[in-house]
C-alpha cells in the first residue's frame, strides 16, 4: 500500500515529476498527431485506388487489349461471389480542346458508367452526375451530343488554396480525341482500314478519383466508343480490363484466387478449342492491391520510413524518460536508504519505482493523447488560419489530391501508442531502478563515518 | 551472565573502507555483548567507528570479517526476506538527521514500518490498528496534534521524537540511536533522552552512539570506541 501512497506523492508533489510528464506528454502528442495524420493519408490513398479499380482486375498490360472477354464476364456473373464486373478500354490518346490549338497527351478509358459505377467508386468521382450515373455521358446543354468525362484537373482550375473552382455546369466545348487503333496483332491500323481514330467529344462532366496522376490525364469515353477509337471494336472485339466487385464479405485476396483460377480454366478451355485469341497469355488476374501496388507501395515505404522515424523518436523518449527517471531515483536517494533501514526490500523499491513510473505514463499519455485529440479535431481549422494569415499550406492539394487533412483517430494506433509510452515509461524506470537496488542503505543515508 | 540473557553479539569484527588509494581500518577484531533491557552507550572521537559499527548491529551494513548475532540470527548470513524483516521487526533505527519521508505527514511516517511488513489487503485489515498504535505513541512523546503535519513543519526536537515514535511502531526488540541528539539543542536533546531513558526502564534494549560524554552518561554501560577496537567498558557514573 506504501508503494502506491508514495508513488502518487512522488508524483503530485514535486516539481521535477511535473517536467517529466510534460516530456513523456509531448512525446505522445507528437507522436498521436503523425500517426494519425500519416495513417489517415496512407489510407485515403490506399481507399481511393481502391474504390478506382474495384476488389479485382483481369487485364493485360498491352494496348492491343484481349479477346473473348464476352463469354468470361458471363461467368464471372454467375459466380455468387461476384457483384458485379465492368468490361474497361484503356488506352492512350491526345486531345485538343476546340479551336485551342492545344494538344495533350491524355489516358483513355472506356467505359459503361452504370457497370463501372456497380464495380468502382465512379458515380461518386462525378461531380454534375453524381446521382444520375446512366445520364454521365450525356452533356446537360444538349443530351444528343457525344459525351465524355474529364478529369478534373485536365479542365478545371484550382482556387488559391488547391480548391476546383465548378461552375453551373460543364464547358460547352467540344474536345477532340485521337487514339492510335490498333489491330489485334498491334500494329498500327493504316488509314482506311475502316478504324476511325479521331472524334470530338463534349465535356458532360468532371470525374474526381482524388488520385493526382490519375486526376490529370484521364479522360472517360463511353465503351463502344472507346472500343473503336482504340482499334478493338474489330470481331474480336477485345478489351483491356474486367473489373470485378466481389460480394460484401468476400476478401478481395480470396476472391481473386478464385477468378485467377476461373481464368486458368477458361483460358485452357480456349486454347483446346484452338481458337485464335489475341493476348489471352498475357491476361493476369490481381487484387486491387497488387494491380495498384506501384502506387501504393511508394507511400507504404513513406509509412515505413515513418514508422522507422518514429522508432528513433521512441529511442530518445526511452534515453529522455531514462535520464528524467535517473534524476528522480538520484533525488530520492535518502528515501531509499530510509526505506530500506526499516526493512523495504530490493523487489518492493522496483514496485515503488514501477508503480511511480506507471502513474506518470498513464497520466502522461491521457494528456497526450487529450492534447492531441485537441489538435486534431483543430488541425484543419488551424491550417486555415495560417492559410488566412501567413499563405501556408501544410499540404499542397494539387499533389496530395486531400479535401481535409486526415484527422480520424484510429483506436487500434491509440492504444497502440499508450502502451508504447507505459512500456518506455517502465523499461526507464527500471533500468534506473536497479541503481535503487543496487545502493546501500548507509550510502543512501550518507552517513557512513569513518 | 547467562547466554539466555545476551540479545546482540559480536566477535572479532573487522571493517574497512577504501578512500582514493589507501585502505582505512575502523573496526580491528572488536568484541561486544549487549544484554536484554541493557542501555549501552557507545562513545569515541569523531571517527572512531561508532556508526559503522553500529549499521552492522543493525544489518544495515556488513562487517568484513566476524561474526554479528541478534539472538538465534547470524547478521553476517541473512539475506533477502529475513534482512527485511529484521530491519522491519527486530530493530528500529534513530538517526541523528532524523530522516523522516518529506512526502508522508506524520502520523504516515510513523505507521510506515507497519504498512511495509503488511500487504495491500493485509494492511486493510491492520489499518485500524496500527494507526492506534502511532497514535498512541505521538500522544506519549508529546506529538498527538502535530499527527497531521508534514516534517518540515516541525522543530528538530519534534521531528527526532517523530523518528523515535516511527523506530517503535513495529515494537522492537532492540533500539538503535546514531546520535540521537547530536542535531538538537541540549534541552531538546535532554527531552529526547528523558525519552530514550523511560523505554529503556521499560524493558527495551538500546544501544547508542554519541560523542558526549555527558549523554552517554544516561546510559546503563558506557562502551569507548578507540583505534577501532573497545578501550574502556565501565559503567556509566
Amino acid at each position: 500500500m506504501y508503494k502506491f501512497i508514495l508513488a502518487f506523492r512522488y508524483m503530485f508533489r514535486k516539481r521535477i515529476s511535473y517536467l517529466a510528464l510534460l516530456a513523456v506528454s509531448l512525446c505522445v502528442f507528437i507522436v498521436v498527431v503523425v500517426m494519425t495524420v500519416m495513417t489517415g493519408l496512407v489510407d485515403d490513398f490506399k481507399r481511393k485506388n481502391h474504390e478506382f479499380v474495384g476488389d479485382c482486375v483481369v487485364a493485360t498490360e498491352s494496348l492491343v487489349g484481349f479477346g473473348q472477354y464476352e463469354d468470361f464476364v458471363k461467368i464471372l456473373e454467375g459466380c455468387d461471389f461476384v457483384q458485379a464486373v465492368s468490361a474497361v478500354i484503356r488506352s492512350y490518346g491526345l486531345v485538343s480542346p476546340g479551336g485551342s490549338g492545344q494538344c495533350v497527351g491524355v489516358e483513355i478509358m472506356g467505359i459503361d458508367p452504370v457497370r463501372h459505377s456497380q464495380v468502382t467508386g465512379f458515380g461518386k468521382m462525378l461531380h454534375y452526375r453524381s446521382g444520375q450515373v446512366s445520364k454521365a455521358f450525356e452533356p446537360v446543354y444538349d443530351p444528343n451530343l457525344p459525351g465524355c468525362i474529364a478529369a478534373v484537373d485536365l479542365k478545371l482550375p484550382r482556387d488559391a488554396r488547391g480548391g476546383y473552382v465548378y461552375g453551373a455546369g460543364p464547358d460547352r466545348e467540344g474536345l477532340a480525341v485521337s487514339c492510335f487503333p490498333l489491330t489485334a496483332k498491334g500494329a498500327l491500323a493504316r488509314a482506311g482500314a475502316g478504324e476511325v481514330n479521331t472524334k470530338t467529344f463534349y465535356c458532360s462532366d468532371y470525374a474526381r478519383s482524388g488520385l493526382a496522376r490519375i486526376d490529370d490525364s484521364l479522360i472517360y469515353l463511353p465503351f463502344e466508343q472507346a472500343q473503336m477509337l482504340c482499334g478493338m471494336g474489330q470481331q474480336p472485339k477485345r478489351v483491356s480490363m474486367l473489373l470485378v466487385k466481389f460480394r460484401q464479405g468476400v476478401k478481395p485476396e480470396n476472391g481473386s484466387r478464385k477468378v485467377s483460377r476461373l481464368w486458368a480454366d477458361y483460358a485452357a478451355q480456349i486454347k483446346a478449342e484452338k481458337k485464335s485469341v489475341p493476348q489471352l497469355e498475357n491476361v493476369t488476374v490481381q487484387n486491387w492491391k497488387q494491380y495498384r501496388r506501384a502506387y501504393i507501395a511508394a507511400m507504404e515505404k513513406e509509412q515505413t520510413m515513418m514508422i522507422v522515424m518514429f522508432a528513433l523518436v521512441a529511442v530518445t523518449t526511452v534515453f529522455i524518460v531514462f535520464v528524467v527517471f535517473y534524476m528522480i531515483i538520484s533525488h530520492k536517494s535518502k528515501d531509499i536508504g530510509i526505506l530500506k533501514s526499516i526493512g523495504v526490500s530490493n523487489v518492493d523499491l522496483i514496485g515503488l519505482f514501477s508503480c511511480f513510473a506507471f502513474i506518470m505514463a498513464s497520466v502522461s499519455c491521457c494528456v497526450g493523447v487529450f492534447l492531441g485529440w485537441l489538435f486534431l479535431v483543430k488541425i484543419n481549422g488551424i491550417e486555415d488560419w495560417l492559410f488566412e494569415h501567413f499563405r501556408f499550406q501544410l499540404w499542397d492539394r494539387s499533389i496530395y489530391a486531400i479535401d481535409a487533412i486526415p484527422n480520424t483517430v484510429d483506436f487500434k494506433v491509440l492504444s497502440g501508442i499508450v502502451l508504447s509510452g507505459i512500456c518506455v515509461c517502465l523499461a526507464g524506470a527500471l533500468a534506473a531502478s536497479r541503481r535503487a537496488m543496487k545502493a546501500r542503505p548507509v550510502d543512501s543515508l550518507q552517513v557512513s563515518q569513518l | 551472565m547467562s547466554n539466555a540473557d545476551i540479545i546482540l553479539t559480536a566477535e572479532n569484527v573487522y571493517k574497512s573502507y577504501r578512500l582514493g588509494a589507501a585502505q582505512v581500518r575502523v573496526l580491528e577484531g572488536l568484541d561486544l555483548a549487549v544484554k536484554r533491557g541493557e542501555f549501552v552507550a557507545i562513545v569515541g572521537a569523531s571517527g572512531s567507528g561508532k556508526s559503522t559499527l553500529l549499521h552492522i548491529l543493525g544489518a544495515l551494513d556488513r562487517p568484513d570479517k566476524g561474526t554479528v548475532r541478534f539472538e538465534d540470527w547470524d547478521l553476517g548470513r541473512i539475506n533477502g526476506r529475513k534482512l527485511n524483516k529484521f530491519r522491519n521487526e527486530m530493530v528500529g533505527f534513530v538517526f541523528q538527521f532524523y530522516h523522516l519521508l518529506d512526502e508522508l505527514n506524520v502520523l504516515e511516517n510513523v505507521f510506515l514500518p507497519a504498512m511495509v511488513s503488511s500487504t495491500a489487503a493485509g494492511w486493510v485489515i491492520r489499518r485500524g490498528s496500527a494507526k492506534k498504535r502511532a497514535f498512541e505513541l505521538l500522544n506519549q512523546l508529546g506529538l498527538g496534534e502535530r499527527a497531521n503535519h508534514k516534517p518540515y513543519q516541525l522543530s528538530g526536537g519534534e521531528r527526532q521524537r517523530t523518528a523515535l515514535a516511527r523506530a517503535l511502531m513495529n515494537n522492537p526488540k532492540l533500539l538503535l540511536a546514531d546520535e540521537p541528539t547530536g542535531n538538537l539543542d541540549s534541552a531538546t536533546g535532554n527531552g529526547i533522552l528523558e525519552v530514550i531513558s523511560g523505554l529503556n526502564r521499560a524493558g527495551q534494549t538500546v544501544v547508542m552512539v554519541t560523542h558526549d560524554e555527558e549523554v552517554a552518561g544516561r546510559a546503563g554501560r558506557v562502551i569507548v570506541l578507540s583505534d577501532g577496537k573497545i578501550r574502556q567498558r565501565h559503567p556509566a557514573p
